[in-house]
């Protein structure tokens, strides 16, 4: 068998085994409300980690990402509060400022030769700075176009609501499997995470595909902030503290190896999933401390590590005995 | 002519790696380029597929004079390199490594499907039948070789550069590979192969060039030539001044250590040595042949599989570098740049790197000592610079080497193994270390020196141990050590 596909099988076993054991304790965990919930929760989160996975295959990392969500809240915010431009103005303001930044650190992580952690890391705090430079409380949206837009959702079978962001965040995965898979830029991106000196052999124009790497990741976050401020009908320079170790987290869970060159776009979707539902899980059950979910995710965090070590050990292991066979 | 090259020129700082080079290759051809390490068979290859740019002369290809300027461009000039490792992406599928960067697409997006079936057309022109869905790491390395070879055929067609492509490979899928090599030879391609198996040389050549310190020796038809004027032209005969003096014939020497039966699988065959007080033992034999595995064994950066090692008083353990120091052995490796030196530190902290890290880091050398060290290294190898604090990657090839030598010096070792001491250094430089090994057996170390130099290894040694094959296949003292019978000793194929 293929062991490439093999963590993407094992997050989608975690996810249905998770997702059964916690039916049989609560029916109701299946029902069109929780799922409609799961997706709507998670939208942001989802929607951040496509642009992740694509940095992670690529061999990097991008530790911008939750500060520019922050920063996208209040400059979207802040501009409806003092400006007449239209939100949807905005966001196309917004989307081009957080690619440029995107494309701006993919240029010096190739140009400088520097380590994407350190580069991107600079980009965390200038994002948080900008947002608290733009203001430091929290600055309600009261924008009739974003009750529109909360308002927007589809009513399923079961009165689950299948809101308009959870719908985006799907649509958001479907397009990160047509880059990640279905083109040339998405073969040059697994390329350089396999190794950058057989890829450049290989022709792939390294400076052109790092910084479109880090590009979509800043537009990714970039729409992610949007989708935030839509949730939460705000824009706050202290929100999402941290996202961007969760979204990591959902990607290797969703079976992408953190070194780069190997996973699947539709695992990620699968790792935040798993990461909504035990958040889920966690709600019904009500006698358990949120901080649980935390707890959880670190197990499952390590024992992806584990499985990843393992499987790289065994298709090691299974290479060297075919060449004592000689086939 | 396919490919002609004339007078062609390539300077490094320090060093000129090629030097009015020229080189013929047919269509329909396996041409072999043959050299020791550091001859410019790599410089020659990076010239031609752009990874260097020349300094001088020209290169024609079906009479259109070229100049690559990058691997993308050569192979669309029509120059196909496979190298002996990292050629292609482990982590892709089969046919995304064949068809990277021309996959067949349709509104945009690749067409898996019809880049699978043009993937599996591809293998059948070589007798292939994968499954072009796996990731290529899953196969073999000969496999990986030949769709290595089946990509830079498709992208390029004229011109194939083997560099080494039979290096990790064992017999049968080196004739795996040959067969393939061959028909691309009956479809008119003009192949370059690089290699340092001279059997296989002879297995699946036309014709040979050989390469000797940037300059071309003889190009000739393989069939014409045996084993022992390749080696020749290979190792060459250029007696030097320095290193042109005979070793005294000193008698026997006190024996001081035994090694019996030391070998690593797959590495080097067991063999015996015994080394003497102030006895210099060369180890003679090709790239490839297991001179640096050796090393590499005695001094446990290598584990042995088997055999023991003992000297006057009991067993030794030599599981490890650390272990070999402190049972008095020093090792100066062949790469210099990467094993022997640290670039960012001082001639003086070179010096007393090794020293400091027996005391422990606990106990550090005083300052006053350190410096006292280094100026009287300095002083007694000769080292040229300018003081002891400078940065140790500005000095030239041989001052570097002294200072490696005065790392070992410093620790006074009983037993100091020399790799290659002499590669990458000039003249004047090179018959100094020469002259400093003699001096140092005087003293009463003893030294076992590994070169591709005959005339070296016959300039120091007592004793001359020839390797072929990954094995020790003869042992020469007193008057056999001379070129020819050590020639003989390294081109001598198996009674087979």
């Amino acid at each position: 068998m293929n062991t490439r596909a093999l963590p993407l099988y094992v997050t989608i076993g975690i996810f249905l085994l998770a997702y059964l054991v916690f039916w049989l304790q609560f029916p109701n965990i299946l029902s069109t409300r929780v799922v409609g919930n799961l997706l709507t929760d998670n939208a942001y989160l989802g929607i951040v980690a496509v642009g992740m996975t694509l940095v992670i295959l690529s061999g990097g990392i991008d530790l911008s990402v939750g500060s520019v969500i922050a920063f996208s809240g209040v400059f979207i915010a802040v501009l409806l509060r003092d400006t007449g431009l239209h939100p949807l103005a905005v966001f196309a303001l917004l989307l081009g400022l957080t690619t440029a930044f995107g494309a701006g650190m993919g240029f010096l992580i190739d140009r400088l030769a520097m380590p994407a952690f350190i580069v991107t890391l600079a980009g965390m705090f200038l994002a948080r700075g900008a947002a608290y430079i733009l203001s430091i409380d929290s600055v309600p949206i009261q924008h009739p176009f974003y009750q529109a837009l909360q308002g927007a959702y589809w009513l399923m079978p079961g009165k689950g609501r299948l809101t308009l962001i959870g719908v985006l965040m799907v649509l958001t995965f479907v397009l990160g499997m047509i880059v990640a898979h279905k083109t040339r830029f998405g073969a040059s991106v697994y390329a350089l995470g396999g190794g950058e000196a057989a890829a450049r052999l290989m022709g792939v124009r390294q400076g052109r595909t790092t910084v479109l790497v880090y590009a979509f990741s800043g537009a990714m976050a970039g729409l992610s902030g949007i989708v935030f401020s839509v949730y939460t009908g705000s824009g706050y320079s202290l929100a999402t503290v941290g996202t961007e170790l969760t979204a990591i987290a959902a990607v290797v869970i969703g079976g992408t190896l953190l070194t780069g060159g190997a996973g699947y776009m539709f695992g990620t979707f699968v790792g935040v999933l798993t990461m909504g539902l035990i958040q889920t899980y966690i709600v019904f059950d009500g006698s358990l401390s949120s901080w649980w979910t935390k707890i959880v995710i670190g197990i499952l965090l390590l024992a992806f590590i584990l499985l990843q070590k393992g499987l790289l050990k065994l298709s090691q292991m299974r290479l060297a005995q075919d060449a004592i066979r000689g086939t | 002519m396919l490919l002609t090259i004339r007078s062609l020129t390539k300077t490094f700082p320090g060093t000129l790696a090629l030097d009015a080079v020229d080189f013929d290759l047919r269509a329909g051809e396996v041409h072999a380029l043959l050299g020791e390490n550091g001859a410019g068979k790599s410089t020659l290859i990076k010239c031609l597929t752009g990874a260097y740019r020349r300094d001088g002369g020209t290169v024609t290809l079906d009479g259109a004079t070229i100049d690559p300027q990058s691997t993308a461009h050569a192979q669309e000039l029509g120059i196909g390199t496979v190298y002996q490792e990292v050629n292609l992406l482990a982590n892709l599928t089969v046919a995304q490594n064949l068809l990277f960067g021309r996959e067949p697409r349709r509104w945009g997006l690749i067409d898996g499907r019809a880049m699978r079936r043009q993937a599996r057309a591809m293998l059948a022109e070589y007798g292939l039948d994968l499954a072009v869905d796996r990731d290529l790491g899953t196969y073999s390395v000969a496999i990986q070789q030949i769709v290595a070879i089946a990509r830079a055929v498709a992208l390029s067609g004229k011109v194939l550069i083997l560099d080494e492509p039979t290096a990790s490979l064992d017999a049968a899928e080196v004739r795996m590979v040959f067969d393939v090599v061959r028909g691309l030879r009956e479809r008119g391609l003009g192949i370059v192969f690089v290699s340092h198996f001279l059997d296989q040389v002879f297995d699946l050549t036309d014709r040979v060039t050989v390469l000797r310190n940037g300059r071309k020796i003889v190009t000739t038809d393989t069939a014409s030539l045996d084993r022992v004027r390749l080696i020749e032209h290979m190792l060459g005969r250029e007696l030097e001044d320095a290193t042109g003096d005979q070793a005294v014939a000193r008698g026997p020497r006190p024996p001081m250590l035994d090694f019996s039966g030391l070998g690593r699988r797959g590495t080097i065959e067991p063999f015996d040595l015994a080394v003497g007080q102030g006895e210099v033992v060369g180890l003679a034999g090709l790239l490839g042949s297991g001179r640096t595995e050796s090393a590499e064994l005695l001094f446990g950066l290598r584990n042995a599989h088997s055999g023991t090692a003992t000297d006057q008083q009991g067993p030794l353990d030599l599981r490890s570098p650390r272990s070999a120091i402190a049972a008095g052995f020093g090792f100066v490796p062949e790469e210099r740049k990467t094993d022997g030196i640290v670039a960012d530190l001082s001639i003086r902290e070179n010096i007393i790197l090794g020293l400091q890290a027996r005391r422990g880091w606990a106990r550090p050398i005083p300052r006053a000592e350190q410096n006292r060290l280094a100026d009287d290294y300095i002083k007694r190898l000769d080292i040229r610079n300018s003081g002891r604090e400078k940065r140790i990657g500005e000095l030239s090839g041989g001052n570097q080497q002294k200072v490696v030598l005065a790392r070992w010096l410093a620790m006074n070792p009983r037993f100091l193994i020399l790799d290659e001491p002499t590669r990458g250094i000039d003249v004047g430089a090179h018959a100094e270390i020469v002259r400093l090994i003699h001096q140092l057996v005087d003293q009463g170390m003893s030294l076992l020196v590994i070169s591709s130099e005959i005339d070296e290894l016959i300039a120091v040694s007592d004793r001359v141990i020839v390797l072929r094959d990954r094995r020790h296949v003869a042992e020469l003292t007193g008057d056999e050590i001379a070129p020819g019978r050590i020639m003989q000793a390294i081109a001598a194929t198996e009674a087979a």
